[in-house]
């Protein structure tokens, strides 16, 4: 139920996987919103450390004052409020379930070795995109499988959650030195089935700023 | 009724978590105890992913991850719920499944680590404690994180009663301390005088046996 006076800001980061799950949600319930930038790497904002005083992380979605943490929870909230329009999570509770256990699954998975593909260096940064391979297959084959989307003939929650890690390809695959296309196939071409969408598409930036902006941090630790 | 099987393993939170939820909720069903070692056909079968039980059996569905569980006996059978009606209080409880989900862990490398990392462990714990008593009770006196009955979170919570209480035995520390936790050792008090819980935890003495084997075994290996 919107009312006319919600107010919803969203405390995010341009190249955030995570902030995007939120963009895109908020876009497919139609849903407007102020985005309030939180640059990471700088000083942290009041509103922020006010917000997220035990993890101080973005994003944040703020509905009429009061904070919402952990993006897949506010993926949920979303979904709970505005019920009315597209629904993000299935009706049945066993889809359900898939559904939080693959968004479970990507959030413990993907992160932490993808960021080695060009956070580290030598042996690790090998064992980091051998285990980014490794998940991304298994979310290829067991998640996604040969529907267009993971929530089936619809894009919905684990879409949602993976979409994020989509625009990170091009970085993860340049500076860990391997093909997306030529490892996980069907995972590309979800994304650019995704990228149809107008909630997708205005919500996600250009892969290749990211990946802009990878370097410089790179260029500044000297990984370059 | 489809018939429900929880396939769990001895002395194991993630395995209780589920117990607690059927119980709470009156669902009948067949608990089939595993080898804590079993990395068999079922596992593989039914959580290849992370290779762990508690493994439920719903008819002919499979559920695995214990929180992943949860929200599904919550979804299947409403009574008794484990979550509140408020999306906002709903949204703060999954804050704090996932807190202990990504925290917890501490607790289990301070059982089975020495030295440094053990070290580190326990101090992480402590600052997990920290928070939750600081943070997880809001402003209201209550019993429980759930409010006046158990919930999601109390049970996600689960591990500070009785198991941690058990590895500060096997570890030789005492970290849960009266003055610096009052609200955690009240609710502790409260959680395992709840009926469900008190019928459904693990003997202590046994537990103790067992972790404490399990501990050395763990240690001269690596």
């Amino acid at each position: 139920m919107e009312k006319e006076n919600d107010e919803v800001i969203l405390l995010d980061y341009w190249p955030s996987m995570y902030g995007m799950r939120l963009r895109v949600a908020l876009a497919e319930k139609e849903v407007k919103y102020e985005f309030k930038e939180e640059v990471v790497g700088g000083v942290k904002s009041p509103l922020l450390l006010k917000m997220n005083p035990i993890h101080k992380k973005i994003p944040v979605l703020i509905h009429n004052g009061k904070p919402i943490c952990e993006s897949l929870i506010a993926v949920e909230y979303i979904d709970e409020v505005w019920k009315d329009k597209s629904p993000l999570l299935p009706s049945d509770p066993y889809q359900r379930a898939q559904a939080r256990f693959w968004a479970d699954y990507i959030d413990k998975k993907l992160y932490a070795p993808g960021r080695k593909t060009w956070d580290a260096k030598g042996e690790e940064k090998e064992e980091g995109k051998k285990e980014l391979i490794k998940s991304l297959k298994v979310l290829e084959l067991e998640a996604l499988g040969d529907r267009p989307y993971f929530g089936g003939e619809s894009f919905g929650f684990v879409d949602i959650a993976f979409i994020g890690f989509y625009s990170w390809f091009y970085t993860f695959e340049t500076f860990g030195n391997f093909s997306m296309e030529a490892e996980c196939p069907k995972l590309v071409a979800w994304g650019t089935r995704c990228l149809q969408k107008e909630s997708v598409s205005k919500s996600l930036p250009d892969p290749y700023k990211i990946y802009e902006i990878i370097l410089t941090y790179r260029k500044h630790f000297g990984l370059e | 009724m489809e018939e429900v099987i929880l396939h769990g393993t001895s002395y194991n939170l993630f395995t209780y978590r589920v117990i607690w939820a059927l119980k709470i909720k009156g669902i009948p069903f067949d608990y089939i105890e595993e080898e804590h070692s079993d990395k068999g056909s079922l596992i593989m079968k039914y959580n290849p992913a992370f290779k762990r039980f508690p493994i439920l059996f719903h008819g002919e569905k499979a559920l695995s991850e214990s929180m992943v569980i949860l929200e599904y006996i919550e979804d299947t059978w409403p009574q008794n719920p484990l979550l509140p009606i408020d999306p906002f209080d709903r949204a703060k409880a999954r804050f704090w499944v996932k807190f202990a989900g990504d925290k917890g862990h501490c607790v289990g490398t301070m059982y089975y680590t020495t030295g440094e990392k053990q070290e580190k462990a326990i101090k992480e714990t402590i600052e997990m404690l920290k928070i939750i008593e600081e943070q997880a009770f809001g402003d209201q006196e209550k019993n429980f994180f759930g409010g006046e009955k158990i919930g999601i979170v109390d049970m996600a919570f689960g591990i500070i009663p009785h198991w941690l209480e058990v590895i500060e035995d096997i570890v030789g520390v005492k970290l849960l301390e009266p003055h610096s936790f009052p609200r955690l050792l009240n609710w502790v008090q409260n959680f395992k005088e709840e009926q469900v819980i008190k019928e459904n935890l693990p003997n202590r003495d046994n537990m103790f046996v067992f972790l404490k084997n399990q501990r050395e075994i763990l240690l001269s290996s690596s």
